[in-house]
Parts: C-alpha cells; structure tokens; sequence
C-alpha cells in the first residue's frame, strides 16, 4: 500500500497562535482516517491545509503527489485530486441540484453539457437523491443538502475525499444518512479522511484513528484504541464523548 | 375659483410628449445598461483589488454619493464642450447619468457581494474554479439577485432623476414642458400631466425590472422567495 | 479666479442650507404625520398615507417643483416667492420618504413591545409615546441623518423651474459669464460635498454603533 497523504512536522499558526505544533502522518491509498479530538485541537486545520485552504508554514504535506509546501504547487490539479465536503454543506443557493453538482465539471475540466448531466445522474444516484435533481438547495433537509455537497464533490472523481465534521450541523435521524452515504463510499473504495465527533461511526468504518490534541498528533492507531486507549487523555475524551 | 383649466390645449401636443417619452426611455435604457455594468465592474475591484484602486474606486463613489446630479451634469456636460469636444446632447446626458448611477449601484452591488458567506467562496475554490470563474458564478450572480429589489428601485429613480438633465437641453420628456409652455401658457396644466405620465412611467420601468428579473433568476421565478 | 464670484458661490450656498434647513424642519413635522398615519388602525387613513408616499415618490422633484410653483396662484393665493414654492415642493417630496423610512423604524421595534405594553394596559397613544416612540427614535437617527444628505443635494433642483438663487444656480450664473465650467462647477461641487459627506459619515457610524448595540 503507498502513502497517498504525507503529513511531516506540519507547523501552522493563527497571529501568535500556533494551532498545529509538529503534526506527522501518513494515510494510505483507500484508507479511511478519522481525526478526532477536542474543539481547538487543530483538527479543522489540519484538514484545510490539506486541499490549500490554509497554507502552511513549516514541515511538508504531500498530498496525491502534490507537495503543499512549494510555491508553485499546481492548485488546479490538486483540487480536482481531491474533494471537500463542509459542516455548513456550502451548496450554491442559485442554482439547482444538478446545476450544482454539473458546475465545477463544466468549468473546470471543460466537459459538454451532456456529458455532465450523465455525471451528474451517476453521482446523485450514488447518494440516493435523484428525484431531487432540479430542486433549489433551500427545498431540501440539511441532511439532503449534505448528500448533494457529498454528490457534487464526487462528480470531480477526486482521489481523495476531506470531510470536515459534516453531520455537526445536523439532527440525529439526518446524521444517519449522510454516514450511510459516507459508508458506502468508504466500501468503493474511496480513499477518506475526516475530522468527525461520531465516535461510533469512527469505531465502524475507520481504518486509522488520529486523536489530536493541542496541535499534535497525541495518539493514532486502528479503530481499536477507541476500544482499547493507550493514553489516558484519549480514554477520557472517548469516555466524554460516550456521554454526550 | 374663477380658474379654467384647460388639459385639452397641453394634450394637443401629444406628438411632442411622445417624443419627449421615447427620449426618457432611451435615456434611462442606455444608463441602466452602462450604469449596471460599471457598478458590478468597479464594486468588484472594490471589493477584491488591490488597495490603491479601492482608493480610487471609493473616492468615485463618496464624491458622487455626496454632490447634487445636477452639478454633475452641469460639469461633465459643460466642462466636456469647454475642452472643444462636440458630442451629441444625448450622449452627454447619458454619460452624466452613467457616471452618476454607476456609484450607487456600485455601493448596492458591494452590499451584495459582501453578504456572499465565505464558505462559497471557499467551496468553490475546493472545486477547482478559477478566480474569474468564481465571481462570476459563485458571486455576482448570488450577489446580483440578492440586491435586485433595492437595484430596481434606484433605477426607477434614475428615471425620474433623467428629467434634470432637461436643464442642459436635453428634450426628454421634462424638457418638452418649456416648449409646450411657451406655446400655451398653460403652466400648471403641463405639470399635472406631466406628473401623470412619469407616474405610469414609474410603474412601467418597475414592472419592467420585476419582468426582467424573473427572467434572469429562475430560482426566484420558480420559488418566489428572495435569496 | 474672481473673488466676487466665490462670494456669489458662498452666498449660493447659504441659499442651499436655509432651503435645506426648512425642508428639514417641515418635512419632518409631516413626515412624522405620515408615518402615524401609515400605521394607522384605520384603514381609510393608513391607504391614503400609502398612496401620499407611493405618488409623491412616483414623481420627479421638477414636477413637484411646478406644481408647487404655479399651483398656489390658480387656487386663488398670490404666487409664491421662489424661497416659499421651493420649500413646499422639498416639503412634500420629504416628508413622504421621512414618513417612509420613520414607518419603518417604528415598526421595527412595535410587534413584540407592542404586545408588551398592550399587556400592562397602556392605552395605544400612551404605549406609541412612553414605549415605542423612544426605541424607534434611536433605530431613526442613522437613516435620518443620511436622508438629510439627499434634501441637501436635492436643493440643487430648486435652481431650476421656480428659479430659488442657491448655490447651483449662481454657479451656472458665474459660468455663463466665465465659461470656466470645471472650475466654478468644480468649487460649488467641493462646497456641496463639504456639507454632504460629513453627514454621511456621521450616518454610517451613527449605523455601525447602533448595530454594535444590538448584538
């Protein structure tokens, strides 16, 4: 298995504030990663650096080959590598479902019309949305717009999917299905990482588990230290979390 | 009240009110194009260029926002024929009107722009768009449709402020009142019916943009709702 | 550059604030009528409000402007002096966006006070004067200050069919005689920007404080 995402000493701060101290890992091609860990812990950053929504200062990241740390890194081809998906779902309010998801394929690789609109039936299927296809974002519940957000990620057939806490903004019987969406992606293989609180859903599908705190990574490992904590820190936040 | 009025003899220039009209359409059409088109050009370098030309940009706007149409007018109009140059009276008034209305609607666009969440920007850029790619589909289309309702007002008025540039003879509608005048002495009669006819006009130029825009925004066409 | 005529411009100007400071002054007594009336349980009196904003509005300021100047004399009164139809017609066109934007205002802070106070048994004067008015009047003062921007440039049209002397006209006076249109057009729009951006200004801050407040 070959690294797909190289993390090394990543450094990166805010003013004064350094939000991520040192951060190293790997995580390999169809691999599913869950960042967990405390509000404030670097987690949300650390998944913006990685598709160049924040630079960084210090370290290297190498993402799908790109390495992040270079001035000339090609932004275009990295982001049509890799895929981002928002707790606020970030769809476009003027435009329709299949508008949505048809833009950035139109734009930015150039493709006709009608060879989108059939990207665009494949990907909306995939989250189960189909009969949604010409409603405005507004019409739709949270959770359906999350899938449509998921949905217009996947039409750029990214090798990489980022998920940043994208079911916090959600109620319970929505956040479960935008994860069974998640979940099935994760069994086509798709290569994921994502900062997420639903320990239960990280326990399940996650193949490695990154518990960061105070800008480092504190503990990583398979999804049995969730079970089974090294650490006293990480065995407390998981017992906390188990609580909410 | 010993007063006759006398409509009839101020409606026997019909021919002279329609042309006056069909000069105010013309007048408010080409400012209204120009106009949006140099609001939505500056209030993008006003909100994204570099900080020398949002210096530029925002001086524009303040003197405009802050000195009388007329003056205006009275400057460009005057000062472009003391330089020598001949243009044709409309043009002159329609570039004093675009100068003017471009400002305003530069500031209500900037509004626009500036109420666009941060997360489309960056969902967009997360998509690969260009730069030009995501204003253009990401934030002005959303920005426009936003302050549309508060655009169409401001080019209403624009509509009724085009009667001022009668005053540099221009013989739009307004200005065809001092023709009439002269002629029949009937001075308020011209006034109430020039009164009547900007009020159909004013309904004519909202119904108008309300048309206009149901065809531009098809979200808004299908839902109803502002943005 | 001719000293008598930037005395003439200065003397233009002071035309433009007492014009300005009358419309103000009436305006405003008026529109606040209109922005009671407005709200107005009565229907009959609310619609007639509605269409005073919606035709006055509707209207350019050089019609109202004539109808001021030569209505006067047909309902049997002496013709106005340039001063008296100027301050009718800015009156007129005032007091229906003060009343407007007043309306706003007070139902901005009304619904859920208005309840309140209807709650403790004031009756409706007592709850618009001791509850409504001084909430509405704080949200007020911001638009108000930038409305007074648009009497001030709209001074300007006084100059026009009724012929009041204020600083527009004796700059197209001065440039008839100099032919210099840059410069005296150029010094009048300094003099107007010189009253007009200060209050500007002062609205935009008056505004940001306010939302400051709010949160």
């Amino acid at each position: 298995m070959s690294a797909i995402v190289e993390l090394k000493d990543v450094r990166k701060s805010f003013g004064n504030l350094e939000v991520l101290r040192g951060v190293t890992f790997n995580v390999n091609r169809g691999e599913v990663a869950a960042i967990i860990g405390q509000s404030g812990s670097g987690k949300s950053t650390a998944l913006r650096c990685m598709d160049r929504l924040e630079t960084i200062q210090g370290g290297s990241m190498l993402i799908c080959g790109h390495q992040l740390h270079d001035d000339d890194v090609d932004l275009k081809s990295l982001r049509r590598d890799v895929g981002m998906v928002f707790q606020s779902y970030n769809l476009f309010p003027h435009l329709t479902v299949v508008q949505n998801i048809m833009l950035a394929p139109r734009m930015v690789k150039g493709i006709k019309a009608k060879e989108a609109r059939e990207i665009a039936d494949t990907v909306i299927s995939k989250v189960g949305l189909r009969e949604k296809m010409d409603y405005y974002p507004e019409q739709l519940s949270g959770g359906q717009q999350q899938r449509v957000a998921i949905a217009r990620s996947l039409a750029m057939e990214p090798k990489l999917m980022l998920f940043d806490e994208v079911t916090s903004a959600l109620d319970p019987q929505l956040t479960g299905e935008v994860l069974r969406v998640m979940e099935q992606l994760a069994a086509d293989g798709m290569t994921m990482i994502l900062v997420t609180h639903e320990m239960a859903f990280a326990r399940k599908v996650a193949d490695r588990v990154i518990y960061m705190r105070d800008g480092k990574v504190h503990e990583m490992g398979s999804s049995d230290i969730l079970r089974t904590p090294a650490t006293p820190e990480l065995a407390s936040f998981v017992s906390e979390s188990a609580e909410h | 009240m010993t007063y006759q009025f006398d409509f009839g003899a101020v409606l026997a220039y019909w021919p002279l009110l329609l042309e006056g009209i069909w000069t105010t359409l013309r007048l408010t059409f080409f400012s209204t194009v120009f106009g949006i088109l140099i609001g939505a050009f500056c209030a993008v370098i006003r909100t994204g260029g570099s900080s020398w030309a949002r210096a530029v940009i925002s001086l524009y706007v303040e003197f405009i926002r802050n000195t009388p149409l007329l003056v205006q007018a009275y400057f460009l109009i005057f000062g472009i024929a003391s330089l020598g140059i001949r243009l044709p009276i409309l043009v002159g008034a329609t570039i004093a009107l675009t100068v003017n209305i471009g400002a305003y609607t530069t500031e209500i666009v900037r509004a626009g722009i500036e109420s666009i969440h941060r997360g489309q920007l960056e969902a967009a850029t997360c998509l690969g768009l260009s730069r030009t790619q995501t204003y253009l589909h990401v934030v002005i289309r959303p920005a426009l449709e936003r302050v549309y309702p508060a655009l169409s007002s401001q080019y209403v008025l624009l509509m009724l402020a085009s009667s001022i540039v009668s005053s540099v003879g221009v013989e739009e509608l307004f200005g065809m009142s001092n023709r009439i005048q002269s002629e029949t002495f009937r001075n308020f009669e011209i006034f109430v019916v020039l009164g009547i006819i900007y009020l159909l006009l004013a309904m004519l130029v909202r119904t108008g943009f309300t048309l206009l825009g149901l065809a531009m925004f098809p979200r808004r066409r299908k839902l109803g709702t502002s943005l | 550059m001719n000293s008598a005529f930037i005395l003439s411009l200065l003397k233009g100007l002071w035309g433009t604030i007492v014009l300005s400071l009358l419309t103000f002054l009436f305006g405003g007594l008026i529109g606040f009528v209109i922005a009671l009336a407005r709200i107005s349980p009565i229907a009959a009196v609310s619609r007639a409000a509605a269409a005073y904003i919606e035709i006055t509005q509707g209207l350019p300021l050089l019609v109202l402007m004539g109808l001021c100047f030569y209505g006067p004399s047909i309902f049997g009164y002496d013709s106005f002096s340039p001063l008296a139809a100027a301050t009718f017609a800015l009156t007129l066109y005032a007091s229906a966006y003060l009343g407007e934007i007043w309306r706003g205002c007070i139902q901005a802070v009304a619904k859920p006070q208005w309840e309140a106070a209807e709650c403790l048994g004031f009756t409706r004067w007592q709850r618009m004067r001791a509850v409504i008015l001084p909430q509405a009047l704080r949200i007020a003062i911001p638009p108000t200050v930038g409305f007074m921007v648009q009497i001030v440039k709209n001074t300007s049209i006084a100059s026009l069919v009724v012929g009041y002397a204020e600083l527009s006209y004796n700059a197209k006076i001065i440039n008839n005689a100099t032919f210099q249109p840059f410069l005296y057009f150029g010094i009048a729009a300094l003099m107007y920007f010189a009253i007009c951006y200060p209050l500007s200004v002062q609205s935009r801050a008056l505004e940001r404080k306010l939302n400051v407040g709010h949160r």
